[in-house]
């Protein structure tokens, strides 16, 4: 119910409305692909819709890019690699990387308004989290396009060429910005294909690269689905593979470039362990488990999709884990306040539901709290499961939604043993104020982060990855830098 | 400190433990509500709900029978152009001030609440501090506000501390008893959780940050941190105790998102005068301020409102 104009009205916390205002974004009806450095219709004159899930509202219609799209946008990038951005000093390059990390902060809401948007996140997660991160992410690499030699000091390193990226929906121009900066920074030109649900915000990203007179082809933006994606990795022309996305896919893609001996990073699903020890800070552990799994609607690689919770207080814990998930507003992500959005697509939503049903037949208790869900747009409401076991379906797959499983252990060593069972290795959570235990379990967990007394803390200069089916190489920091990097046979110096 | 301290509630009962408080996760959360954003009839709301839990406070060396007879004056009709302004929920004096108080806010249903018992320190001792306590009862005080013995507490004497605590109590008789546990000098926040248990467990009816005595008073985690024990006392005894701010808070925007870390932790029934206050004396006038703008659409000035 809205509150009321009358001022004896008791203070409430159901909020009035605090919309974002969608006046600071222009969406053009439709967009082409961004090839060479101007937006070009695609070969085929296909296009797709991208809608608002969180309205279902259509917002414009996308170029399908086929095999010949990604033929001209390599072609750019070759061009630019052996021309301009090839011969450029470090130092160069950095002042366009700086450039681009500056304007994201400048033109912060516009971005912020239309990732939440076209993706269905709340504002506050991609006005507080994806913007200052992926602007956080060039200022960091803009810092070592001219400091190569120092980053791998006594090796003569060089860039590949043309990198092929691929990325997911979940964090749209965060994981853009993840994957430009540092392949721009190590000198590398760029084939980028966002996610067919989620392609706006890469797209304005282009005006970015526009506006800031970046050379020609040295990024390009094609859009489509898995056909698209598919036409990257075949092409002769990419001399690096880089994707972000389901395990799945990520499989179809090692297949693919194995067959061409070209080098490649995979980040993949996950399934995390978010371990909650009895002398941990229980009320921050509460929030820790609420944000490392309904944040972005779960639609986080890294999510801590299995809790993981000491026998002794695990009733209690449950306890108050539900009436935490109560007071979660679910609503329009555009309002200030919403702190669940929409989920994604009609296909996730799908995904998610049928295996919350599969979870409820296999006999584990689910937890909803009462939510009024919009009638319009795809919502899913934060869920808890209960009497999980470690054979259920839910606890082993990736839900990629705002569905926490939970589980007890008596002994850190059964922690660990449930934590590591498991095909994925991405990322785990630890709660416990006792120092040596945090270093005893970071030393057993297989996972390629470990957060310790807090979750879902990124940094550019930290590095992130996976273990297992979580996939390899690693994002961030100089380990971020070298798969964009190879070691040059000659020895003659000269320096990238 | 150790993970979990064990108190047994004077009043009987079961033990009731502690736990321990991550800085950066409480701070972050703290943050995370105060980026609620109020507007319109949420905010009317907001500056009405602040008023009535207003403790309209006045603890100077310099504080006369005048003085306090304009501060009761603005606590029963804040704003004399408004009559849809509500009242304050108590005026807070010194206890000398008490029967001053007594005398002008008689019948308006605003309360008189007492510092006592060695305010703002509490160095006195337990015999000095307990007669001040029943002198200020005894001059018509409805409430209390007293101090925990910091020296005692930050020593390890955590019985002295605890027992003082429900001496207090005891003399206070049918007044309500409000615990300052002065978080600016307890130095983390697993200490104002500890006290704010110990406290809880000795008999206070409110558990209160600062005595505005000091620079470090009621910063939002600080309250979420206590409200967060509050809500894990109660959940252990079903014993249900309020909470007060004070210190620090000067402004409108200040306050109301003290009322959302509140409602959000402990449920909007805590933001009621019974179970929530925030002591202070500068933040009426910056509330009042806030309304007439929502009232015109135009911000006046500091000279459209009283200042007593």
């Amino acid at each position: 119910m809205a509150p009321t104009d009358n001022p004896h009205e008791p203070f409430g916390i159901d909020y009035a409305p605090a919309p974002e205002s969608t006046a600071v974004v222009n969406i053009a009806k439709t967009y082409g692909h961004f090839i060479n450095g101007d937006f070009v219709e695609p070969s085929s004159g296909a296009t797709f819709p991208t809608v608002n899930p969180a309205t279902e509202t259509h917002l414009a219609n996308i170029a399908d890019g086929s095999a010949e799209d990604v033929d001209r946008a390599v072609a750019a990038a070759r061009a630019a690699f052996e021309g301009p951005w090839g011969q450029m000093p470090g130092s160069e390059r950095g002042k366009y990387l700086f450039r681009i990390a500056r304007q994201l902060q400048e033109r912060s809401r516009e971005f912020a308004v239309l990732e939440t948007m076209d993706g269905g996140k709340p504002i506050k997660e991609s006005r507080d989290l994806d913007l200052p991160l992926s602007a956080a992410w060039f200022f960091y690499y803009a810092g070592w396009a001219d400091k190569l030699e120092y980053a791998f000091p006594n090796r003569s390193v060089a860039p590949h060429g043309v990198a092929g990226q691929i990325v997911p929906w979940n964090f749209p121009l965060m994981m853009a910005a993840w994957k430009l900066a540092p392949a721009l920074a190590a000198g590398n030109t760029v084939v980028l294909k966002p996610a067919e649900t989620t392609p706006l915000t890469a797209l304005l990203l282009a005006d970015v690269l526009q506006n800031i007179d970046l050379p020609p082809g040295v990024v390009n933006i094609v859009t489509g689905a898995g056909a698209t994606g598919a036409a990257i990795v075949d092409h002769r022309g990419i001399d690096k593979l880089a994707f972000t996305g389901s395990t799945e896919v990520g499989k179809a893609i090692q297949r693919a470039a194995s067959a061409r001996r070209i080098p490649l990073t995979l980040e993949l699903g996950g399934k995390a362990a978010h371990i909650v020890f009895e002398d941990s800070a229980i009320d921050q552990a509460v929030e820790g488990v609420v944000t490392g799994i309904y944040s972005n609607q779960g639609h986080v690689c890294c999510a801590g999709s299995r809790l993981l919770v000491e026998e002794s207080i695990a009733d209690s814990f449950v306890e108050r884990l539900r009436r935490r998930i109560s007071t979660l507003r679910l609503g329009d992500p555009l309002d200030k306040n919403t702190d669940v959005g929409a989920i994604n697509s009609a296909d996730q939503l799908q995904r998610i539901t049928d295996m919350v049903a599969t979870g409820v037949s296999e006999g584990a208790d689910l937890f909803q709290p009462e939510c009024d869900l919009p009638d319009k747009g795809y919502w899913f409401p934060p869920s808890v499961f209960t009497g999980v076991q470690q054979s259920h379906t839910v606890a082993r797959e990736e839900i990629f939604g705002p569905v926490l499983t939970v589980q007890t252990f008596r002994t850190a060593e059964e922690a660990v043993e449930k934590a590591n069972n498991t095909p994925y290795g991405l990322s785990a959570g630890i709660w416990t104020e006792k120092g040596s235990k945090i270093l005893w379990m970071t030393e057993k967990l297989r996972a390629g982060v470990v957060w310790a007394n807090t979750y879902n803390q990124f940094d550019p200069a930290s590095p992130f990855g996976g273990y297992k089916e979580s996939g390899f190489g690693r994002e961030g920091g100089m380990h971020g830098l070298a798969p964009y990097l190879h070691e040059r046979a000659d020895l003659t110096g000269g320096g990238a | 400190m150790t993970a979990s301290t064990v108190f047994v509630p004077t009043k009987g009962g079961g033990p009731v433990s502690t736990t321990p408080v991550d800085a950066v996760s409480l701070e972050a959360r703290a943050a995370a509500l105060c980026t609620r954003s109020i507007k319109t009839t949420s905010k009317r709301s907001a500056l009405h709900t602040t008023i009535r839990c207003i403790d309209l406070t006045t603890l100077e060396g310099t504080d006369t029978p005048g003085k306090v007879a304009s501060l009761c004056q603005k606590a029963v009709r804040p704003d004399p152009a408004n009559p849809v302004i509500p009242s304050v929920a108590a005026v807070c004096v010194y206890p000398e001030m008490v029967e001053h108080a007594v005398a002008a806010v008689a019948g308006t249903g605003v309360a008189v609440a007492s510092v006592a018992g060695a305010f703002p320190a509490g160095m006195s001792a337990p015999a000095v501090r307990v007669a001040d306590i029943a002198d200020a009862v005894g001059r018509g005080a409805d409430e209390i506000d007293i101090v925990l013995n910091r020296s005692a507490f930050m020593s390890g004497d955590l019985g002295r501390a605890h027992d003082e605590i429900a001496a207090a109590k005891e003399a206070c008789g049918a007044a309500h008893l409000k615990v300052i546990l002065e978080t600016g000098e307890l130095g983390s926040y697993d200490q104002v959780r500890r006290a704010s248990m110990l406290a809880m467990a000795a008999g206070a009816d409110f558990i209160k940050t600062s005595t505005g005595k000091i620079p470090k008073a009621a910063t939002h985690p600080m309250v979420l941190n206590m409200a967060e024990a509050i809500r894990d006392y109660a959940d252990q005894t079903g014993v249900v105790v309020g909470l007060k701010g004070a210190g620090g808070i000067r402004t409108a925007k200040q306050a109301w998102h003290h009322l959302v870390i509140v409602g959000e932790t402990l449920g909007t029934e805590w933001l009621t005068p019974d179970l929530f206050r925030l002591g202070a004396s500068s933040l009426l006038n910056d509330v009042l301020m806030q309304i007439q703008k929502l009232d015109t659409g135009r911000y006046s000035g500091p000279d459209y409102v009283t200042v007593d």
